[in-house]
């Protein structure tokens, strides 16, 4: 059973996830590491990724594109920061243009991800991190997420308390 | 894809006021009550001065209004603003979930 827990942080943008798996952490962390199992689930569900690039060590970079419905390519780039094997990796991901070479205007997301020990399998915790509402907005529009959902986060905590 | 409901201007003022912490100390505690100036000044080590500007700052940005009441300033948070920050914040955790969903689905597969 996957275990999903979800937490926004709106002052400092970030979102963390957290997700169990009935499966040992090295199994977990290949989804990650082999570019093939990797592009099955990265993107969004209309964007499938295709990674052409993935350079699994510290200071490394990937490279895919992301093809929309109508057959659109998204490019991206991933460049890993930090790597302990089976237990965190952390990474910046951005936009590229049509030539793989990165996009300085685009959004760069951080993105730090362990893997624990959790009962008979894995947790996994992705802290996504974002320097600025304007990218996330920006990223936002891009189409990386479709539909409208008014999501309620700690604001709505924080009126409720009143 | 969404439409953007707010314009680049005024995205970049909310993201320079929140990049404070003091700014955004202020924002969690006038969401939950309103506070005057003088208030706000004295829970943190600088002049009225300074925290006047943080205010003016959050004002500008709409995250927090200002009511002058006789000779005191009150302050008060505008949820909007950092509903916005959740509204899009949503939207990328939609896209964890799914992939969360479809490491699942991968796991599952190699057990087969």
């Amino acid at each position: 059973m996957t275990v999903i827990s979800s937490h926004q942080d709106t002052q400092a943008l970030t979102l963390t996830i957290v997700a169990e798996y009935d499966a040992a952490a090295d199994r977990v962390w290949r989804v990650w590491a082999d570019p093939r199992k990797l592009e099955r689930w990265w993107g969004p569900p209309t964007w499938p990724a295709t990674f052409e690039q993935h350079d699994f060590t510290v200071g490394g970079r990937s490279s895919y594109f992301m093809t929309g419905p109508d057959g659109t390519k998204a490019h991206g780039w991933w460049r890993i920061t930090a790597i302990d094997a089976p237990k965190r990796l952390e990474f910046d991901d951005g936009f590229a243009d049509e030539n793989g070479e990165r996009n300085p205007d685009m959004p760069v997301i951080h993105c730090a991800v362990t893997f624990e020990p959790s009962g008979t399998g894995t947790r996994m915790t992705t802290v996504s991190s974002f320097d600025s509402l304007e990218e996330l907005e920006k990223l936002i529009e891009m189409g990386m997420a479709e539909g409208m959902k008014l999501a309620e986060g700690q604001i709505d905590a924080i009126l409720a308390d009143d | 894809m969404v439409v953007s409901q707010l314009g680049d201007a005024e995205i970049d003022r909310i993201f320079h006021a929140l990049s404070d912490a003091t700014r955004r100390d202020i924002v969690t505690r006038v969401l939950r009550q309103e506070e005057s100036i003088s208030q706000l000044a004295r829970r943190y080590d600088m002049s009225f001065a300074a925290v006047q500007k943080h205010v003016a700052v959050l004002a500008q940005a709409a995250l927090v209004v200002k009511q002058r009441n006789g000779r005191e300033q009150l302050v008060h948070g505008n949820p909007e603003a950092l509903r916005t920050a959740a509204r899009l914040l949503g939207e990328y955790e939609r896209i964890w979930h799914h992939r969360v969903r479809n490491i699942q689905d991968i796991l599952s597969e190699e057990d087969e």
